[in-house]
């Protein structure tokens, strides 16, 4: 410890690129977002600097807690399906050969570079009625007619799972790439049968990588309003639909950047529990 | 318990696409011995134990322990107990969550497990470490936990693939003594997949030598460091020295034509004779009629615990004779000397020149 040499004037200077960048692209903006929402409103439009809280009393209005309650549920739920889904599909993805291994992991890597929008636009004809999934149903002669299954609560939390999905795979796989096969196969040996060891050894194993993933799909989709808007009802809206509304349609930007701090501070204070809870049980065993 | 676990292996064959790792293996193992696979790198013998373990299915053949056929059994049905390479301890229990695995997953009773847990620590030397994570441990108590857990349920089979690997060269020596104590002292019938023939010779009843997916040798580990039935071995095992001779048709084996007596059948043509360095003896002054050859001294070195001297006999490959330093012959490089093969150390192996 002793030999480590302090570091001079050029390290701090190495630092201040990245702190200014930080400065201008994120606290700024963030400072600013702050100031805007105890800002007043004029009619037509504009807002003036002032100290008003009138926006954030707005927000305790009944509806936009429920919008709240809302975006915090279905995005808990999106949450919860892309690791059920991820974690299998990524586990066995990692102990395929190489070649379809590598083939399936570019095909769900590819679905990234679908925007938001096109997703949405994609999933709403394919869970239509005129050109949809229940057509081939129909023709498989399952089903007497083809039927709609968008907009509704399903089709949205679907499509919020959809684009979270490959970000989740994202997190998982290396970790569990790097999980020593022979592990699992230890406690194959020690009698466990597959699914007890995947569950009493890879699950315990992966839990911080699992609780990581889960997270990452919470913030990504409480921050998405497309999906909701395309896919949804209105009581379908999450509170990020209803932001961009007050925004671009009302053009109450102090509204709008209450909202957007309440949602912020809401999923800090869901993320803060998630990992209490995590760091809870890991001590519990 | 000695009687459990005699093992029979009959015409096991392992593809992988185009490699064949295990190519034909029939053996058949005594219940209550320490037996080892020795070989090099990919030989086939960690395929070959993680084939009796039940985690790779083989191409061909069949498993049988205890005349029960378990080639299509599940590993997690077939008791056995392995301790592997990485020793693949599970990092999110403690000590004692990972000796008693094995019993939890079979719904032991809990203070059943907290007293055997106990028993197990006490037979391994570990006591008062039951509570410690597997982060907090050195490389031989990690060691000891792996063999500890593997044996919570008392296996017919005890499997070890390169047990002692991870550790250093001083550690490693005790381990492998205090393994085989613990084996001898439970009676376990024990297969130990290793590339180090000191540590099969350490431990082992029988020692079975493995090369390119096939059996080379199985015997007791002298008989095997004597008695080398192949060129492979020999080399595998020890230092060796190969001559390469000629049976003549009047039944004389002449090495770079001088008359040599060995011991083995006596083919005809082309003969390897192996003899060990320390078996082998420098003369001053002229050799003998039989089996010695002459020779110029290209290089000695005294270890303290041995000598070796290393002599051109113009073979191509210098023969080396090593020796107690006591008994030590003062020769200097340079010096023509005559080295002694004695008959009975003198070992015809097949496998062909230098195999």
């Amino acid at each position: 410890m002793s030999d480590r040499r302090k570091p001079g004037r050029g390290a701090y200077l190495v630092l201040a690129f990245p702190l200014a960048m930080l400065l201008i692209f994120f606290v700024a903006p963030f400072a600013i977002m702050i100031a805007y929402s105890f800002y007043r409103r004029i009619q037509g439009g504009f807002y003036e600097p002032a100290f008003d809280l009138g926006s954030w009393k707005r927000l305790f209005e009944p509806v936009f807690l429920d919008r709240a309650a809302f975006s915090i549920g279905i995005s808990l739920l999106a949450g919860a399906v892309c690791i059920a889904v991820a974690f299998p599909f990524t586990f066995f993805l990692t102990r395929m050969r190489r070649r379809p291994h590598v083939a399936l992991l570019i095909l769900v890597l590819s679905a990234l570079s679908l925007s938001e929008v096109i997703v949405g636009f994609a999933w709403s004809v394919l869970l239509g009625r005129a050109a949809g999934i229940s057509n081939i149903v129909v023709w498989l002669g399952l089903m007497d007619e083809p039927r709609a299954y968008q907009p509704g609560f399903l089709a949205v939390l679907l499509g919020l799972s959809y684009i979270a999905f490959p970000f989740c795979v994202l997190t998982l796989y290396p970790p569990l790439s790097r999980l020593d096969r022979e592990v699992t196969e230890a406690a194959q040996t020690l009698g466990a049968s597959p699914w007890r060891t995947f569950r009493t050894v890879v699950v315990p194993i992966m839990r911080p990588t699992l609780v990581a993933g889960f997270l990452l799909v919470f913030v990504f989709t409480l921050g998405s309003y497309l999906i909701a808007s395309i896919l949804g009802r209105p009581q379908h809206w999450t509170l990020s639909v209803f932001i961009s509304d007050q925004a671009s349609f009302n053009a109450n930007v102090p509204f709008a950047a209450a909202m957007a701090l309440f949602l912020t501070v809401l999923s800090l204070v869901v993320v803060g529990i998630v990992m209490l809870l995590e760091s809870r049980t890991r001590s519990a065993t | 318990m000695g009687a459990r676990g005699g093992l029979k292996l009959q015409g096991l064959v392992k593809r992988f696409d185009a490699v064949t790792a295990v190519d034909g293996v029939d053996l058949e193992l005594p219940p209550g011995k320490l037996i080892s696979f020795l070989g090099p790198s990919g030989c086939g013998k960690t395929t070959l134990l993680r084939m009796i373990a039940g985690l790779e299915r083989p191409t061909e053949g069949r498993i049988l322990v205890d005349d029960e056929d378990i080639t299509d059994q599940p590993p997690h049905i077939r008791d056995m107990g392995m301790v592997f390479q990485s020793l693949a301890l599970f990092p999110h229990l403690t000590v004692a969550g990972n000796i008693g695995y094995a019993m939890r997953i079979r719904g032991v009773a809990k203070d059943r497990i907290r007293d055997r847990v106990h028993e197990l620590l006490t037979l391994v030397s570990l006591e008062g470490l039951a509570d410690r994570r597997i982060s907090q441990l050195s490389g031989g108590q990690r060691q000891r936990v792996a063999t500890a857990r593997s044996l919570a349920l008392e296996p017919r089979l005890f499997l070890l693939d390169e047990p002692l690997s991870a550790l250093d060269a001083n550690l490693r020596e005790q381990l492998q003594v205090e393994l085989r104590l613990l084996q001898q002292k439970l009676g376990i019938t024990t297969i130990m997949v290793t590339h180090d023939q000191r540590e099969a010779m350490t431990m082992s009843d029988l020692v079975v030598v493995m090369n390119a997916g096939r059996i080379e040798q199985i015997g007791g580990p002298l008989d095997v460091y004597r008695r080398p039935a192949t060129s492979f071995v020999a080399r595998f095992i020890g230092t060796t020295n190969l001559l390469g001779g000629t049976r003549g048709s009047d039944g004389v084996l002449r090495v770079a034509g001088r008359e040599f007596a060995v011991t083995g059948e006596g083919v005809a043509g082309d003969v390897v004779i192996s003899v060990r360095p320390e078996d082998a003896h420098l003369l001053l002054g002229d050799p003998p009629e039989r089996n010695a050859l002459p020779g110029t001294v290209v290089f000695v070195r005294d270890l303290g615990e041995m000598f070796e001297c290393y002599v051109d006999c113009g073979l191509g490959d210098n023969v080396i004779v090593a020796g107690s330093p006591r008994e030590r012959v003062e020769v200097q490089q340079g010096q023509r000397v005559a080295v002694v093969f004695p008959p009975e150390s003198c070992v015809v192996v097949s496998g062909g020149g230098r195999g």
